[in-house]
């Protein structure tokens, strides 16, 4: 037996070793579900386009120092040209242009990001606690609890939205925290009849009352014992929630019942320049491709997120994996051929 | 003897009823009938044995063992553990007494978590009742882990990396965990292969004689119950109809009902098989929503005769004759061989033969109203 064997045989049995030794460590789903999302190109451009959309949006204000240009600060001399309208791309170190009054609007679109960014997952993050917890109050205790929570959040769901947005911001006067009160009480409602019907099906398991059985209390239950199970449709319904929310904050201040000039926004942004896309395309172009990527590499994320929770990609995914490694065994195969044991 | 005056026994189950409510309508729901579940059933268990509760499905087995674990309330009778009435305890009154009773399910499949560790599944009792924590409760999981035959370095897999057979064994480490004095087997094999079986069923019974645990044994398969059993007793539509010590019932059954269950169990020799002859019974089990009057077996029965209609036959030591005296022994699970029945099979009777004497007067069942058929099976989703 050749030397090189032996070491082969030998690194053979330590990789064959190392694997049982990781093989005992059962995966989790959030692991499963990251190696399947990793192997979709789609998922993964969508996650960079969004992970890159943060760091711009954290950005902002070096950018801002950057281009030595504040974002509510207007530029009479070097943003308009000699008929007081907007400059164009690339004019007078203005990358983006200029908006209506003069002012950059690279720097105001990151700062419009900012908002975004920041009332998307804000208020979905805030919803998806609200909607787990009411879901899984009414779907566990059943009941009149059940009948209390669940005609609720029917009644949630037919509200019309923008009517109450409008209502309440004539009322209390549009603000951030009004956008996001809003956004999160019209988006819960999803999560809690999911969460509730899941729950009212998952309660009848043996494992439930076998729990019951130990003495488990209702709250150690819902949270330990259900929880878990409903990860996958809660992940997905939350992704998808961001880019909703996102929207909705930018019909509202397209409106002009969220976020306030001269605070940026997309919207208002967008809002804006519906006066001016005759004589400045890029005025109504950044803001709206912004608003387009955004919500598109959210929502292209979450049908990622769905595809790979589902199992039965898992096998999709092996059949790649064995075809890959069957390829290099066959390669070091013909390297061990081609050197003869001595 | 100890049994005889009842010292041993463990659990009481005196005249247990559960009906549960069948509702119909959509907006406004009402009750519009009871499925019989559990009816006025009595038992013992005795500490350290094995109480075997065979019967075919509907028949109350699976009820009335969550009944004796405290899982649903009882709607009549009382369970006594251990000298405690549990039947009226609150929850946290009860949280002590879970510890001495544990339950192993059917499905090893649907009764482990699947998004939780078997670490955590095996370590829940220590967490749920506060006894072990960190170090020591990994400690306690992997001596656990290790008496049942599972290897301990496999406490951070999920339920879906193990075989059935694997799985059960968690499920038998989790009820083990907390020592507990009875633990309720509901099929705890009935999901298995064969070969696999053998190995779980003996593995209980080695826990039974190291720990000195009691069983309250549920199957369907009648070699099963054999096999773990010491007494066992026979339901048919929520009630007992035969109890006896195991050797007893399959040697000498008296119950007509216990006769054609025996008859149906398959035979592992061929020649046995062919020799034997099965008792068919006509018809179906009856819809426990509207039990037949009189002896329950009474539409079914090769062997009934007008009073089998009319008049419920009590469970009697040696029937025919009037019982001599109540005690411990004449409740099913005892020492006596008791049966519920008007005319109890005696050695030797052929009861294939004996089916077309049945008057058709008798065997005939109230007619069935299709809105009726219709609460039947909403009553059969609410039973499983």
């Amino acid at each position: 037996m050749s030397i090189l064997e032996e070491a082969g045989f030998d690194a053979q049995q330590a990789a064959d070793n190392l694997e049982s030794a990781r093989s005992v460590q059962g995966r989790t789903q959030l692991q499963l579900t990251w190696r399947r999302l990793r192997n979709d190109p789609v998922s993964m451009i969508a996650l960079a386009v969004i992970i890159l959309m943060v760091i711009a949006a954290i950005a902002a204000p070096a950018v801002a120092a950057l281009t030595h240009h504040a974002v509510d600060t207007a530029y009479p001399d070097t943003g308009e040209d000699a008929s007081g309208n907007p400059v164009g791309p690339g004019v007078a170190g203005f990358l983006l242009g200029t908006d209506s009054t003069g002012r950059d609007l690279l720097v105001r679109v990151l700062y419009g990001a900012r908002i975004s960014l920041f009332v998307g997952v804000v208020s979905t993050l805030i919803a998806i606690v609200l909607g787990v917890s009411i879901g899984l109050i009414a779907g566990y205790f059943g009941g009149i609890i059940d009948t209390i929570l669940a005609r609720f959040t029917d009644a949630v769901l037919a509200f019309p939205f923008i009517l109450l947005a409008i209502a309440l911001a004539t009322v209390f006067g549009p603000s951030l925290t009004l956008i996001m009160v809003l956004i999160t009480f019209f988006s819960w409602a999803g999560i809690a009849r999911i969460v509730r019907g899941q729950a009212l099906s998952l309660k009848e398991k043996e494992y439930i009352e076998a729990a019951r059985s130990l003495g488990a209390g209702p709250f150690r239950i819902m949270f330990i014992d259900i929880l878990p199970n409903l990860l996958a449709p809660v992940l997905v319904v939350g992704t998808l929630l961001i880019p909703a929310a996102i929207v909705f904050e930018s019909t509202l201040s397209f409106l002009g019942l969220g976020i306030q000039a001269p605070t940026p926004s997309w919207g208002n942004m967008l809002s804006d320049a519906s006066n001016f896309y005759q004589v400045a395309w890029w005025y109504v172009v950044f803001p709206a491709l912004f608003l387009l990527i955004t919500t598109l590499a959210f929502n292209l994320l979450g049908d990622g997120i769905r595809d790979a929770m589902d199992p039965r990609t898992e096998r999709l995914i092996a059949a790649r994996r064995l075809r890959r490694r069957g390829k290099r065994k066959a390669r070091a195969v013909t390297v061990q051929a081609q050197q003869p044991g001595k | 003897m100890a049994a005889e005056r009842g010292d041993d026994v463990l659990v009481r189950v005196e005249n247990v009823v559960k009906y549960f409510p069948v509702k119909a309508g959509g907006f406004i729901r009402h009750t519009v009938g009871h499925v019989h579940a559990v009816d006025d059933v009595s038992l013992v268990i005795e500490q350290g044995k094995t109480l075997g509760l065979v019967g075919e499905t509907g028949s109350g087995k699976s009820t009335l063992a969550r009944c004796v674990a405290g899982l649903i309330p009882v709607t009549k009778g009382k369970v006594i553990f251990n000298g405690t009435e549990i039947t009226k305890l609150s929850r946290s009154a009860m949280r002590p007494l879970r510890r001495e009773v544990q339950m192993i399910f059917q499905d090893p499949y649907s009764s482990l978590n699947p998004r939780r560790r078997v670490g955590a599944i095996i370590g829940d009792p220590f967490a749920i009742h506060k006894i072990a924590t960190g170090a020591e409760r990994k400690r306690k999981v992997q001596e656990l882990m290790e008496r049942v035959g599972l290897n301990p370095e496999h406490f951070n897999r999920f339920p879906a990396e193990f075989s059935g057979g694997q799985r059960q064994r968690i499920g038998v480490a989790r009820a083990l965990a907390l020592r507990p004095k009875l633990i309720i087997c509901d099929e705890p094999v009935s999901a298995l292969d064969v070969s696999i079986q053998a190995q779980i069923l003996n593995l209980l019974k080695d826990l039974q004689a190291e720990y000195g645990l009691s069983y309250l044994f549920i199957a369907h398969d009648l070699e099963v119950v054999r096999h773990v059993s010491n007494k066992v007793a026979v339901m048919y539509l929520g009630r007992v109809g035969e109890s006896a010590p195991a050797e007893d019932l399959y040697d000498k059954p008296r119950h007509p009902y216990t006769v054609a269950l025996l008859s149906a169990a398959p035979a592992a020799d061929p020649d046995t098989a062919a020799a034997r002859q099965r008792i068919i019974l006509v018809g179906d089990v009856p819809s426990p929503i509207d039990p037949p009057a009189g002896c329950r077996f009474h539409p079914r029965c090769p062997k009934a005769q007008e009073i089998c209609a009319r008049v419920e036959p009590a469970l009697v030591r040696d029937p025919g004759k009037e019982p001599e005296g109540e005690s411990a022994t004449d409740v099913p699970g005892g020492w006596a061989h008791v049966t519920a029945c008007h005319f109890p099979v005696v050695p030797g009777e052929n009861l294939a033969t004996a089916g077309a004497a049945v008057p058709a007067s008798i065997t005939a069942s109230p007619a069935k109203s299709p809105a009726k058929s219709a609460v039947n099976s909403a009553a059969k989703e609410e039973l499983s």
